[in-house]
């Protein structure tokens, strides 16, 4: 009876020996294991299918909150609302709301199906002809960190993974070592670099009386930092308020992160989308690059190329020298290794087949030029309905100032929410809306929203 | 000013307010990292890459190659790129990833009529292909079981270690591989999986174990998923080879069928790399058995919170492939048949291997090269006779003596068997 349970294929030497052994002793009651393993009861369990199930070892594992930015997303689609805006994640849309793949994207694509590409892994720091694009694009193909290939670059999955490897990075060969990031910043910084296990801190950033950039508040509290500490700088557009350095003021930042022998952390996620120029938009980290200054960038193909699910970016680490660029390199592919061991490719041999092609390049920059400046015309289009509707002479003009794809309203937590639970715009709670969300047709709706939100709630 | 020196950087002098002339910086930031050791299993590709040899073969990285030694492109994933080209616009995937296509995954893991997935009681992610699973899953367990250690099996794929370990979860081993044999050193295992603690974590193979293609028969899964009931053990299942190990999917997801009827709730990182041939698209999935909806619900969230601040979202591109493949009963019964082509072909040159050696009078008992399955073989070559395969023969493993079936070729596999000979008689 008990050898009906036991398939008799195969097993293992030991086992037929015993089975063998039981077999002559007429053990028709005993299981036919090893001794070590003699409980009567599994004879039932194998052949039944779903038992009492034990307890889970995760059973105290509560709900995660929802995430800020991405958690606005799901909550919108929820909404059945016929007016409902979405000004949370920072994804372009057409004047259509639509979301956009870029003409070169397509074109790109077509290439890469025609051509019959393989899909074999890539190396561990990504495509080689991406790598070198990227870099290019960051820093301009004759620039010295270049030409004196001084530059550890390795792809990233975007922006996020990108910091991600930055911050591990941080951790591994700075233990101790602070970030200091912006307040107010993009919510997954602190995700980020908590992760990572890397302390962190804030400088002041944004001032809520100008709504505008607390300079001598950031200064000070970079130079207040134990020196060597990272600085996170966003290299155009700061998220989530807009608000940028003027060039004097970059320059006078970069004074004082010499002085403190700090390491600047360039997030650069809209290279192209803050004025229309992608070599306007990298003056910031060019100045600092220029300076001979080491520094870090994390870059995103996100935004300016439409790339946002294809998670294609890059981590580049400025060395003094190539000897150093080169060891840093292989460090970086070691802490990628066991995160993901080698990046998705698909998003990375578009970027390279957009910039490595001198035709997609030109209509790449054209592409670019058109979003960027649809995003300027609805920030006049919304300061015009603002102005226009608001009777209390408050000055909204910082709806021009700010740049690129953010702006910071000024509103608080509960006139936020306000926005949505009443007029149904889903934003985040800290008062940013994307502009990328926002068409011409739905400003005046949208200059409602926010006057009723900025006087009547508090 | 008096800080210009403080922080041990010698050597450079500011001027106040002034711009540094470029070359006057130190190297006081990065002179302390040292070069990092080439990776064991891509820096065979790298070396073989390098070697200017006509003859030379690489049998290191677990990539199928046709018998042609050309990386292969599935049919089925062909058309299913053409379906989706241009259409679809690439907006961020949830942060779990895309819903069908962990919905389809699932069930080929679990099985296409599993109750768990009808109660929902599996919480489930889009990971980046296995690696990316078994990070999420060990940085799950570092978060919510932060006392705990992971048992991994001797030997197994290398990484393996450096995930567990840059997720700061303690390892801990426990024996496997029976080198006189060749084979599963079962009483060993069993005995290690009694002597530890109750409760703690094992990394099992589902199938095709890498690296050396040993598995345990279907009734030594049963008795091992019975010791881990008597234990309380958790089974995380590493499955990279579903389809590859017999041809068949079914059949290669049976031991994780044997631990969920004993009513195990298990963990699985699953992966396309291979079975898809989507290597570098990186798709995969991370699953967690859990009690009920409820739990599932908030673990899939705390699972999301990990992935957020690596990498955001995982990517579209790979997943849209799986999704309209397994999608679709034509595309996905072409699939199969592909699939099984390829099992077949490793399945055809094990035997190849293994007559050409004997053929030579090795003395040497190769039996283990078509008892092993999936796609490594585990030759039992030392890392001096694997040195001599590379220096002399231009041939690349890695050097624990893997080899990958997948790069033998009917034009290579007596190259290959002379070599083997040659260093080892």
């Amino acid at each position: 009876m008990a050898s009906a349970i036991l398939p008799l294929s195969s097993p293992s030497r030991p086992l037929r020996n015993d089975l063998k052994a039981n077999w002559k002793r007429g053990t028709s009651n005993r299981t036919f294991l090893r001794k070590d393993y003699t409980k009567a009861k599994q004879s039932f369990t194998r052949t039944r299918m779903t038992l009492a199930v034990e307890v889970s070892r995760f059973n105290d594992i509560t709900m995660a909150p929802p995430d800020p930015i991405l958690g606005v997303s799901e909550a919108f689609k929820a909404d059945t609302h016929e007016m409902k805006l979405n000004l949370g994640v920072g994804a372009y849309r057409t004047e259509d709301l639509q979301p956009y793949v870029l003409n070169v994207v397509k074109k790109a694509e077509k290439l890469m199906l025609e051509r019959g590409e393989n899909k074999e892994y890539l190396p561990i720091e990504g495509l080689a002809a991406f790598n070198k694009a990227t870099a290019e694009l960051l820093f301009g193909a004759n620039n010295a960190v270049i030409l004196q290939q001084r530059v550890a670059t390795a792809q990233g999955l975007s922006g996020t993974g990108s910091l991600r490897l930055a911050a591990a990075l941080i951790e591994r060969y700075f233990p101790g070592s602070k970030v200091l990031i912006s307040s107010p910043t993009w919510g997954n910084h602190k995700n980020i670099f908590n992760d990572a296990r890397v302390p962190w801190s804030e400088y002041r950033y944004y001032d809520p009386k100008t709504v505008g950039l607390d300079f001598d508040g950031m200064i000070s509290d970079i130079k207040a930092a134990p020196d060597g500490s990272f600085v996170l700088l966003h290299g155009c557009a700061h998220n989530p308020t807009g608000i940028d350095p003027t060039p004097g003021q970059w320059e006078k930042i970069a004074d004082v992160i010499q002085e403190k022998k700090h390491i600047p952390f360039f997030d650069v996620a809209y290279q192209g989308f803050a004025s229309g120029s992608l070599d306007a938009d990298a003056s910031s980290v060019r100045l600092f690059a220029a300076r001979g200054m080491e520094l870090l960038i994390a870059q995103s193909y996100s935004k300016n190329l439409g790339l946002y699910a294809e998670r294609i970016g890059a981590i580049n680490v400025v060395c003094s020298s190539s000897d150093v660029a080169e060891r840093v390199k292989s460090q970086l592919k070691r802490l990628a290794r066991p995160m993901y061991s080698n990046p998705p490719v698909h998003g990375a041999r578009i970027v390279a087949n957009v910039v490595g092609n001198s035709d997609l390049f030109d209509e790449w920059k054209e592409e670019m030029q058109m979003m960027a400046g649809r995003i300027k015309n609805v920030r006049k289009k919304l300061y015009d309905s603002l102005s226009a509707k608001d009777s209390s002479g408050k000055d909204w003009s910082f709806v021009l100032k700010q740049i690129g794809m953010f702006s910071f309203t000024g509103l608080n937590k509960a006139q936020s929410e306000n926005m949505t639970n009443k007029w149904h715009v889903y934003m985040t709670k800290d008062g940013r809306i994307s502009l990328a969300g926002l068409s011409s047709a739905k400003c005046e709706y949208l200059a409602d929203a926010i006057i009723d939100s900025y006087h009547n709630v508090s | 000013m008096a800080q210009l020196l403080r922080g041990g950087c010698s050597g450079r002098i500011f001027k106040s307010g002034a711009t540094v002339a470029a070359r006057s910086m130190s190297t006081a930031w990065w002179h302390q990292v040292e070069p990092a050791p080439k990776d064991p299993i891509l820096g065979v590709t790298e070396a073989f890459l390098a070697d200017p040899s006509p003859n030379k073969v690489n049998v290191g990285v677990g990539a199928y190659r046709d018998d042609n030694g050309k990386p292969v492109v599935l049919e089925c994933v062909r058309e299913a790129e053409r379906r989706i080209a241009g259409n679809l616009n690439m907006e961020y995937l949830p942060m779990g990833g895309s819903v069908k296509m962990v919905e389809e995954t699932l069930k080929l893991a679990y099985g296409e009529n599993s109750d768990l997935i009808k109660n929902k009681q599996i919480a489930a992610v889009q990971a980046l292909s296995g690696t990316g699973a078994c990070r999420l899953f060990a940085d799950f367990q570092k978060r919510f079981s932060p006392d705990s250690q992971i048992y991994i099996p001797v030997p197994t794929w290398a990484n393996h270690h450096n995930i567990w370990r840059d997720a700061h979860v303690p390892q801990e081993k426990f024996l496997y591989y029976h080198p006189a044999s060749r084979g599963l050193d079962f009483v060993s295992m069993m005995d290690d999986i009694k002597n530890a603690p109750n409760g703690s974590f094992f990394l099992l193979h589902a199938c095709a174990h890498n690296p050396t293609g040993v598995d345990p028969s279907e009734e030594q899964w049963r008795e091992i998923s019975h010791q881990f009931k008597v234990k309380g053990h958790f089974a995380f299942f590493d499955m990279a080879y579903q389809g590859f190990a017999s041809g068949d999917p079914e059949r290669d997801a049976k031991s994780i069928r044997i631990f969920l009827e004993d009513g195990h709730l298990i963990g699985c990182a699953q992966s396309y790399a291979k079975n898809m041939g989507l290597y570098g698209q990186r798709v995969g999935c991370l699953s967690v058995v859990c009690e009920d909806e409820k739990q599932a619900v908030a673990v899939k969230g705390q699972l999301q919170q990990l992935a957020r601040p690596m990498y955001s979202n995982p990517p579209v591109h790979g997943a849209l492939i799986v999704s309209t493949i397994l999608g679709d009963p034509d595309l996905k019964n072409l699939w199969l048949k592909e699939v099984k082509d390829m099992a077949d072909r490793i399945i055809g040159m094990r035997t190849a291997l293994r007559e050409n050696l004997e053929k030579l009078g090795s003395p040497l008992s190769w039996e283990h090269i078509t008892k092993q399955i999936g796609m490594f073989c585990y030759s039992g070559m030392t890392p001096e006779q694997v040195d001599r395969l590379t220096k002399e023969y231009h041939i690349y493993m890695t050097r624990n003596g893997r080899i990958s079936m997948a790069g033998v070729t009917t034009g290579n596999v007596g190259y290959l068997a002379n070599a083997i000979h040659q260093v080892t008689k």
